[in-house]
């Protein structure tokens, strides 16, 4: 096995100039802020965090979909910014919350499922037809189901053939961001056992992007949590589970519902305070929600305190390791 | 005593497709009863049809239909709208859709009472600032004067939850409330609906498909499948000991942290909710059932499984037990 990273970030930046008004000078918006990790080929990254955290605007920089403000984007030790769209396709695939808004609706679905294949070009009828049939079954759509419109099939089927679109090209890696929640729970089960599937048969490596802290539990092997454009906390997924260290990734944990009568809603101890990323708070960003936020948080931001085979972004966790 | 709602054999159609095929459901006072199922089971037009609130071509039919001891069946639009947002209120899942973008919060907030109580408006503003204290919104009177769009989403549901309280209601029907939330926006959402209904002794109707919202929050839970309920219990019992294949089923599905380990495939179940044509007979489950037999095809029985506890299932009682042994 090589010891490149499937996927590598350094420092990634992502500014976006959001308009206030016709005359106010517009505000700058930091979605994604020096972001860096590694992803080890063969494995899953689960990356969590509320609405607005960034984690969507990660993905579509690794995806190439949208230029870095800052910092690289190295899949398969090569840089995203030095290939071309056909080189990166052949690498790297979305699979997109939505099926219904990520098929076009006036295709069928051998179509959509053959698009990747035309845009990479000099390919005979035969063997797209051949690889299309092959992508297909691999996702348990029947050759009959290919060709259907995406409006004749269900929401998991659908999610299959935006599955199939993504595998036609044979990629390394693929991005899921939110793969299974416009789903019912009993297709999603189906859809995640079929992504794990696919993933150990194919050696795939996967960036997994979910608000629920249950999935990603079941099917990560490391897990970033991201807060108002950081990752506070990350580390192996058991690690992560058993021992959170960031009081955000703690009251991300307690606000998991378990089916398990009895027990009650959870008080996570955030206050109503919500983040808004046109208005990082000073020092620790996460303070105003903080249950443990001291005098230091606020004005301090803290620095990446290393534990296990991750880090944490906490004061708390700084002063407990300087002991 | 009578229960607070009372449901028997609610049919809905539109046109030639049946959504919801003969529910019975109690909510009593104080009493939180969650309707659980995938999309398409018919349970969000349950709570349509009983706050009659049907889209054009939709038509319920109910054996009974009573609402605090009065049988509401043959309510006209008039009546039923007197009654809602009054003594039955609702909150529903997409917090902005239900507000009008184009009035602020206040405004919104003060119509209910003025229109239902005939309320001179400064002490609709007073119970409005009050109701918002209440549900966990700091500054009231900046709130107030906001627009919907000026607000999280957290703090829009905040803002229904209130409004739907400014009539002391005595049932709140709740489609879905924290769907749409982060999961610590939407548990804090649900212990704020779980105090105030401990506090005023609502009965609550909560639609939603979270089994893990159900688990912490129901009293009492219906299970649907293809516009039946097929198994309801209390909520402990529910859980530990469901007799429903689809009941069965469907907690497989759920990833807990803890008990399915990583990679390891979750229950699933194969197939998808059939399409029921008028006329239909026998179990509706029955071509997705790990368990299906001959019976299956003709009348199932709606039989006790426990206190409390029905099931829509051919399979004997204990039947799950004794395969386990």
């Amino acid at each position: 096995m090589s010891a490149v990273p499937a996927i590598e970030v350094r420092g990634l930046r992502r500014i976006f100039n959001v308009r206030q008004g016709l005359f106010a000078p517009p505000r700058q918006v930091v979605a994604v802020d020096d972001v860096s990790f590694a992803v080890p080929a063969g494995s899953v990254l689960g990356v969590v965090g509320e609405s607005g955290c960034g984690k969507s605007t990660l993905a579509r920089m690794i995806l190439g979909l949208l230029p870095p403000s800052a910092g690289d984007v190295l899949v398969d030790g090569q840089r995203l910014s030095d290939m071309d769209r056909r080189a990166r396709a052949r690498l790297i695939q979305p699979v997109f919350q939505d099926p219904f808004s990520s098929l076009n609706p006036r295709r069928r679905v051998r179509d959509i499922v053959a698009m990747p294949l035309m845009a990479q070009g000099n390919i005979s009828r035969t063997e797209m037809d051949r690889r299309v049939e092959e992508a297909l079954s691999r996702v348990g759509l029947s050759v009959e189901q290919g060709s259907r419109f995406p409006s004749q099939l269900s929401g998991g089927q659908r999610q299959r053939v935006a599955i199939a679109r993504a595998l036609v090209l044979r990629p390394r890696i693929v991005v899921c961001d939110e793969p299974t929640s416009a789903l019912d729970v009993s297709v999603q089960a189906q859809i995640l056992n079929l992504l794990a599937e696919l993933r150990r048969e194919l050696g795939l490596t996967y960036l997994f992007i979910s608000h629920n802290l249950a999935v990603v539990e079941h099917v990560a092997s490391e897990v970033a949590v991201m807060y108002l454009g950081r990752i506070v906390e990350t580390n192996e997924s058991e690690a992560l589970f058993a021992d959170p260290r960031h009081p955000y990734t703690r009251a991300l944990l307690a606000s998991v519902l378990t089916p398990e009568p009895g027990l009650g809603v959870p008080d996570v101890g955030l206050g109503d305070t919500m983040p808004d990323p046109a208005n990082v708070p000073s020092g620790c960003r996460f303070h105003p929600r903080c249950p443990l936020a001291f005098e230091r948080c606020p004005i301090e931001a803290p620095k990446r305190t290393p534990y296990g085979a991750g880090f944490v972004e906490c004061h708390l966790a700084e002063t407990a390791a300087a002991n | 005593m009578s229960a607070l709602l009372d449901v028997r054999d609610l049919r809905v159609t539109f046109g030639g497709t049946a959504a919801v095929r003969g529910i019975s459901l109690t909510v009593e006072k104080g009493e939180t009863h969650c309707l659980v199922g995938e999309s398409g089971c018919g349970k969000s037009v349950t709570s349509l049809a009983v706050m009659g609130l049907l889209a054009r071509g939709g038509r319920r039919e109910a054996g009974l239909l009573s609402f605090a001891g009065t049988d509401i069946r043959n309510y006209g639009e008039r009546e039923m709208s007197r009654l809602r947002g009054d003594r039955m209120a609702m909150i529903f899942q997409e917090p902005m859709t239900s507000l009008n973008p184009a009035y602020t919060v206040g405004s919104q907030m003060t119509e209910v009472l003025r229109r239902h109580r005939g309320t001179p408006r400064a002490q609709a503003v007073d119970r409005a600032a009050e109701l918002l204290g209440r549900v966990g919104i700091t500054a009231p009177g900046l709130r107030l004067g906001q627009y919907p769009h000026q607000l999280s989403g957290g703090l829009r549901q905040r803002v229904m939850i209130a409004m739907a309280l400014m009539c002391d209601p005595e049932l709140l029907i709740a489609d879905e409330p924290t769907t749409a939330l982060d999961v610590t926006v939407q548990a804090q959402i649900l212990r704020l609906l779980a105090g105030i209904q401990k506090e005023l002794g609502l009965g609550i109707l909560l639609i939603t498909h979270d089994l893990g919202v159900v688990a912490r929050i129901a009293d009492r839970v219906s299970v649907m499948y293809a516009g039946e309920v097929v198994e309801s219990a209390p909520t402990a019992q529910l859980f530990a000991d469901p007799q429903h294949p689809y009941t069965r089923g469907l907690l497989t599905c759920v990833p807990v942290p803890g008990k399915v380990r990583r990679d390891e495939p979750l229950g699933s179940i194969p197939g998808m909710v059939p399409r029921i044509p008028p006329g239909y007979s026998g179990c509706a489950f029955r071509d997705r059932c790990p368990h299906t037999h001959a019976e299956c095809q003709g009348d199932i029985p709606r039989r006790a499984a426990g206190p409390g506890h029905e099931v829509l299932c051919t399979l004997p009682a204990g039947w799950f037990a004794r395969q386990a042994a």
